[in-house]
């Protein structure tokens, strides 16, 4: 178990874990019924569940380490945007299925890193939850690696637009690599690994797929940053009115 | 199951038969399953074609009035039992395509007339899903019109379809289960969700009764598909014991069913009950329902805008064929 670790620290990063997951399963969510092919209704389904079922654990942790006697469900629906502490490229709105999938490859590759990190965290109940995320996450990447590299080196239309989103999704990216003051906090106490350590792995498996996809490395970028210290897109604002329309339309009910 | 007015083929009185068609009849009558590569009269497997397929783009299409509410459900453990259930029925949808392919019809040539309006599916996924309470009432109401149908169609006389109908019932009835419970929190909560579950039931219960087909009577294809076991029960048994199960279950939930007419016969041991409007129904059939143009339209979208998805699938399993072959030749 962890030792001298801030609290306030703990509950901030694992809303950051949380939320991320929270978030783009809500993104994810929104293809249902309306993906390319039925293979991929399922898959986007499938990868949705895992998502949300790892924010109900990730903010489950978070609302016990807070200790103020809240919940997962009251900390995903009455929370307000400047209250979320996801990143800004998980927000992002869907557009077509090579920006989403995209979009998905270049998190999943951090998501994987971070998670694997988690296993060997200081405190159980991270190590835990991070375990039994790690085997779905590496579906989703196994996934979305492998679509990338087909749609990529698919038709020169596929190829036109993988390369597009490519580039509108990249400047989101570094966000993930920022350390600040939580990470160093949570890193002191063996929690969790500082973000900037897992950039290099991270640049491994994106290069190794990118170059199978033929799609050219966009280097380095302007990074958009402030999701993890609740700075957010516009988006956020109306994924938020979208998912917690029905508890703040009849507060205290029971659903 | 979410077949409705599938035109039956090639029904002859039985001296009219040919005596590979006597034989057929015969293996059916004993209860034998018939297996994809067996004979079978022509009529058999385009009148299947179009049960089997009018059922699977009503589980693809089904996605849709319920998809239209994971985004904002009410907390995060329906959320996940919403997607999980909507990702079911797209499975249902992949089992029952495929089922179809074994009688010599692709999931493309299916899709292509669901997109073109050819081919149909149930008359349901036409009404909207306007508050939670829909979601507990689809799966109670439609869902459980869906199993009355389903449950006799595991003893059907196609394998294929036997077998996914056997797969297909374990779900449903869980789904069933997760609406009904949704009911009961509604039910059982504030007033205004009271109001939205009474809501919901008022406006699903006719068109439950729907799902049914037709009354006997004006069901002109039945008895063709219930020689051949496509067909178990007729539609105003299935109805019939539907409203019966249904009743009591209004009534624990403290919900009204919308039927003034809905009495308890002693005589027959059911229910009698009110039938829907039927021109409602052939309305909804023939295009006319709340929301034809949004569902067919978002298929249609879905599968247009993702052509260029299948097409880069292709071109890269062909150059990725090509590569092999090449590093075969040069290996050689």
């Amino acid at each position: 178990m962890a030792g001298a670790v801030d609290q306030a620290a703990f509950v901030e990063w694992l809303q950051r874990i949380g939320d991320n997951a929270l978030i783009l399963g809500h993104r994810v969510s929104e293809w249902c019924g309306h993906a390319p092919v039925l293979e991929e209704d399922i898959a986007l389904a499938n990868q949705a569940l895992d998502l949300i079922g790892q924010c109900q654990l990730w903010l489950g942790l978070a609302a016990e380490v807070e200790g103020r006697g809240r919940t997962a469900d009251q900390l995903a629906y009455l929370r307000d945007a400047v209250e979320f502490r996801n990143l800004l490229l998980v927000e992002r709105p869907n557009g077509d299925f090579g920006q989403t999938l995209m979009r998905q490859f270049l998190f999943d590759a951090f998501h994987i890193e971070l998670l694997r990190a988690l296993k060997s965290s200081a405190d159980p109940r991270v190590a835990e939850i991070a375990a039994k995320a790690e085997k779905e996450v590496a579906y989703h990447l196994e996934r979305s690696a492998d679509l990338v590299v087909r749609l990529g080196d698919g038709t020169a239309e596929s190829h036109a637009r993988m390369e597009k989103a490519l580039k509108s999704q990249w400047p989101y990216t570094g966000e993930m690599f920022l350390d600040d003051a939580v990470d160093a906090a949570m890193a002191q106490a063996g929690i969790a690994p500082l973000p900037s350590s897992l950039r290099p792995a991270w640049e491994r498996t994106v290069s190794e797929v990118l170059a199978e996809a033929t799609l050219a490395h966009p280097g380095e970028a302007f990074s958009h940053k402030g999701g993890k210290r609740g700075v957010h897109t516009e988006h956020l604002g109306f994924v938020l009115a979208e998912m917690q329309f029905l508890q703040r339309a009849y507060p205290g009910a029971v659903w | 199951m979410y077949a409705q007015l599938v035109k039956s083929e090639g029904a002859k009185p039985r001296e009219e038969m040919t005596p590979e068609e006597i034989a057929f009849q015969e293996r059916i009558d004993r209860g034998e399953k018939i297996e994809p590569k067996e004979w079978m009269p022509e009529g058999y497997r385009k009148t299947l074609i179009r049960q089997i397929g009018q059922h699977a783009h009503s589980e693809i299409v089904g996605q849709l009035p319920e998809g239209n509410w994971i985004t904002r459900a009410p907390t995060l453990e329906r959320k996940a039992i919403l997607l999980a259930k909507v990702q079911d029925e797209a499975g249902h949808g992949l089992y029952l395509y495929s089922a179809a392919e074994t009688l010599g019809v692709s999931r493309d040539e299916l899709l292509e007339k669901l997109h073109s309006g050819n081919m149909k599916y149930s008359s349901i996924f036409n009404y909207p899903t306007l508050n939670w309470a829909d979601i507990g009432a689809v799966g109670w109401l439609v869902d459980g019109a869906a199993i009355m149908n389903q449950v006799p169609l595991q003893r059907t006389s196609y394998g294929p379809y036997s077998r996914a109908m056997i797969r297909i019932c374990k779900e449903e009835s869980f789904h069933q289960r997760q609406g009904y419970d949704i009911m009961m929190k509604m039910a059982a909560g504030t007033p205004e969700q009271k109001a939205m579950a009474q809501d919901a039931l008022n406006r699903f219960w006719y068109p439950a009764l729907m799902m049914f087909g037709p009354s006997d009577k004006d069901s002109v294809h039945s008895a063709q598909s219930m020689a051949w076991k496509i067909k178990i029960n007729t539609n105003d048994e299935l109805r019939q014991k539907f409203v019966d199960q249904t009743v009591p279950q209004a009534k624990y939930l403290g919900l009204s069913i919308p039927d003034e007419s809905l009495a308890w016969n002693e005589e027959k041991g059911g229910w009698d009950f009110s039938e829907p409007d039927w021109s409602e129904f052939f309305a909804v059939i023939a295009g006319n329902g709340p929301c034809n143009e949004e569902r067919l339209g978002a298929r249609v979208k879905a599968w247009e805008d993702g052509a260029w998805f299948r097409d880069g699938l292709m071109a890269h399993a062909e150059k990725a064929e090509a590569r092999r072959r090449a590093a075969r030749v040069a290996a050689e």
